[in-house]
């Protein structure tokens, strides 16, 4: 602790910034789906892996200059998302929860099972453009530039998506469907649709998400989606499901805390990964409905 | 009437240990290995059923179960001499250093151990409902997992435990799932079992019927733990060889599956179940492989089996929701009756 200088604790903030935002990216996907459906996606992290391989294939397969490739990745993701909602909740929509409980875990797994027959199980690199590479040094602290990109482009989505969901009259229907499911229908909202566009929404959002952090870690693997989909689900839960600003805080502690407990106690570094689910619980019997989130009654 | 069930109770029992007797002659080693694996996920399939089935908590946590279970029978059966082997890296603790136990008290030993730990991580996480809950075990599990792994000195991190003494057959395995069917039975038959029901279908009714929520719930949740445990030690000493990556959330996803399929809240279906997908499981292992059809060949795409796996399954949940059997149990009522539908139906017709 002593030994840490500013230089090296700033390091270690910027790192733990950059993971936060893209924690919180993720996480608003579950959160919005949660808020409308009451429905844990299992498969969020599944199509954040296809946003990821499907970028890495426009530039190596296809040859596309890295930004269109991005973007045709983004796209492809959204009506992906979609798709797997067409598919796996809507015939449900009536069903016990348990029902679709399971019928997201059997998507999941479809996806994964799917990616390692098509994808192929052996790692692959993912391409970085020379533009994301570069170190950048601010008094003293040396960052590469992807580290301070993230962020920014969190930042810009998030503005969009807040813009989007308090100030256009979609956005006001996607409220009332997450407020009230049946009173919404009879405002004569198209609930289906609106359900659809939450997952195409979310699904652009994991699809960002997959693509930075595949410049972040560039390294794909078919099962890469499940342990950051958990860790961004958690995030939602701890901020309060939901609650779009709920997932951003809950992401940004996450990614803070993660990077600050192996940056401050090393021993612990093999815990990191359970450090989230000890967070999850902790948080879950303190305050079941997270941080931000409000208290339900039961109705009898 | 009671007679003739008794009479046939005693039947369908010889005729299981003859048939166990048959398999155990005639069947090599890799088909008896399948027979075991059919009763050990009937006994995890049985135990999980308890838990999501039968009292309606939605627990993904049983990966970990199996992980406490496994690791204690392991340790416990595990010979001074393997062990001195296996823990090249860091010394086992001194405690389990010299310790040799025969398999059933290690196995009851495993099945209390995660009993406790299930109680201990159900007395809290059972305040959760619903998603919540589903979340906070599978958590739960993972950290099971991942302080398996970081624990050197206890558990052999990674490197896991090879050499298991293979105590595991049939007799053991089948004799096992047997008790736990009967278990089952008389355990839903019972007033714990309709409380647990009760708080299935509806809590706030239940409750007000003067049932104890905490208590009931918490006790299912602890028993499901225990046969999860004995599960998982059946499965150590099956193997031969664990780590802590062999208890991943995939595992409780394979239970989940065969509870699924079978018919959420019935044993009877988790029993059929737990066979068909075992076996099932094996025989989709040809799509892995390359196909000779003689005058053409079909090249075998490895991990395809788990896709149409997972698109039956999803199949399963999408257009046949209640499973094989829904929540119906197999009897030797319906049995006879199905046997005789013939004549009591021209007798109907005759009145």
């Amino acid at each position: 602790m002593a030994s840490m200088t500013f230089q090296v604790f700033m390091q270690h903030l910027t790192n733990g910034i950059s993971l936060g935002s893209l924690y919180a990216l993720i996480a608003i996907g579950y959160t919005m789906v949660y808020g409308i459906l009451r429905l844990i996606n299992f498969a969020h992290g599944d199509i954040f892996m296809i946003g990821t391989y499907v970028a890495f294939y426009g530039v190596t397969l296809l040859a596309l200059p890295w930004w269109l490739s991005f973007i045709v990745a983004i796209i492809f993701t959204c009506f992906f998302g979609m798709t797997v909602e067409r598919a796996a909740y809507r015939p449900l929509r009536n069903s016990p929860k348990i029902s679709v409980l399971i019928s997201a875990i059997g998507v999941s797994f479809f996806i994964e099972n799917l990616a390692i027959v098509v994808f192929g199980g052996r790692p692959k690199a993912f391409p970085i453009p020379p533009m994301f590479n570069k170190i950048i040094n601010i008094g003293g602290v040396s960052i590469v530039s992807l580290t301070f990109y993230i962020p920014v482009i969190t930042l810009l989505l998030l503005m969009g998506l807040v813009y989007f969901i308090h100030h256009t009259k979609t956005g006001m229907a996607m409220r009332a469907v997450s407020k009230d499911y049946e009173a919404a229908r009879l405002m004569a909202i198209d609930v289906d649709k609106i359900i659809s566009l939450t997952f195409g929404i979310g699904s652009l959002l994991a699809a960002v998400g997959g693509i930075m952090w595949g410049l972040k870690f560039p390294q794909l693997v078919p099962l890469m989606g499940v342990m950051p989909g958990l860790k961004c689900f958690i995030a939602a839960v701890i901020g309060g499901i939901g609650d779009i600003k709920g997932a951003v805080l809950g992401g940004f502690i996450l990614g803070l805390g993660e990077i600050m407990l192996v940056a401050l106690l090393p021993a612990l570094t093999g815990y990191r990964d359970a450090f989230a689910f000890i967070l999850l619980i902790l948080i879950l019997l303190v305050k079941p409905t997270g941080l931000m989130g409000q208290k339900l009654t039961e109705k009898v | 009437m009671k007679n003739t069930k008794r009479i046939l109770n005693i039947i369908s029992i010889i005729a299981l240990i003859g048939l166990l007797f048959i398999f155990e002659q005639t069947f090599d080693s890799y088909k008896m290995r399948i027979v075991n694996l059919c009763g050990i996920y009937v006994i995890l399939g049985l135990s999980l059923n308890l838990i999501n089935g039968f009292t309606g908590l939605f627990s993904l946590g049983h990966a970990g179960f199996m992980a406490v279970g496994a690791y204690t029978a392991g340790l416990l059966t595990l010979s001074p001499a393997m062990k001195q082997m296996n823990f090249f890296m860091k010394p086992i603790v001194p405690f389990l250093a010299e310790v040799e136990w025969s398999f059933l008290p290690a196995l009851i030993m495993a099945g209390l151990v995660t009993a406790l730990i299930g109680f201990l991580i159900g007395a809290p996480a059972l305040k959760l409902r619903d998603d919540y809950l589903a979340i906070a075990t599978l958590g739960f599990g993972e950290i099971i997992r991942v302080v398996f792994t970081n624990t050197q000195s206890l558990t052999n991190g990674a490197l896991g435990l090879k050499g298991l003494p293979t105590h595991t057959n049939i007799w053991w395995t089948w004799g096992i799932a047997f008790i736990t069917i009967l278990f089952m039975v008389f355990l839903i038959k019972g007033s714990y079992g309709k409380a647990f029901k009760a708080i299935r279908e509806d809590e706030i009714a239940a409750e007000a019927m003067g049932i104890s929520l905490f208590k009931h719930k918490v006790m299912a949740f602890t028993m499901g733990a225990f046969l999860a445990g004995v599960g998982g030690a059946l499965l150590g000493n099956l193997l031969g060889t664990i780590d802590p990556n062999m208890f991943r959330f995939t595992l409780t996803f394979n239970i989940l599956l065969i509870v699924v399929l079978g018919g959420i809240g019935s044993i009877t279906g988790t029993v059929i179940s737990a066979v068909v997908v075992t076996v099932a499981m094996e025989y989709l292992r040809v799509l892995d492989e390359a196909i000779n059809l003689g005058f053409i060949r079909i090249e075998g795409i490895p991990g395809m089996r788990m896709v149409v796996f997972s698109l039956l399954l999803m199949i399963v949940i999408l257009f046949y929701q209640n499973g094989l059997m829904g929540s119906n149990e197999f009897t030797w009522d319906w049995f006879l009756e199905k046997k005789f539908l013939k004549k009591s139906g021209k007798k109907e017709v005759k009145q």
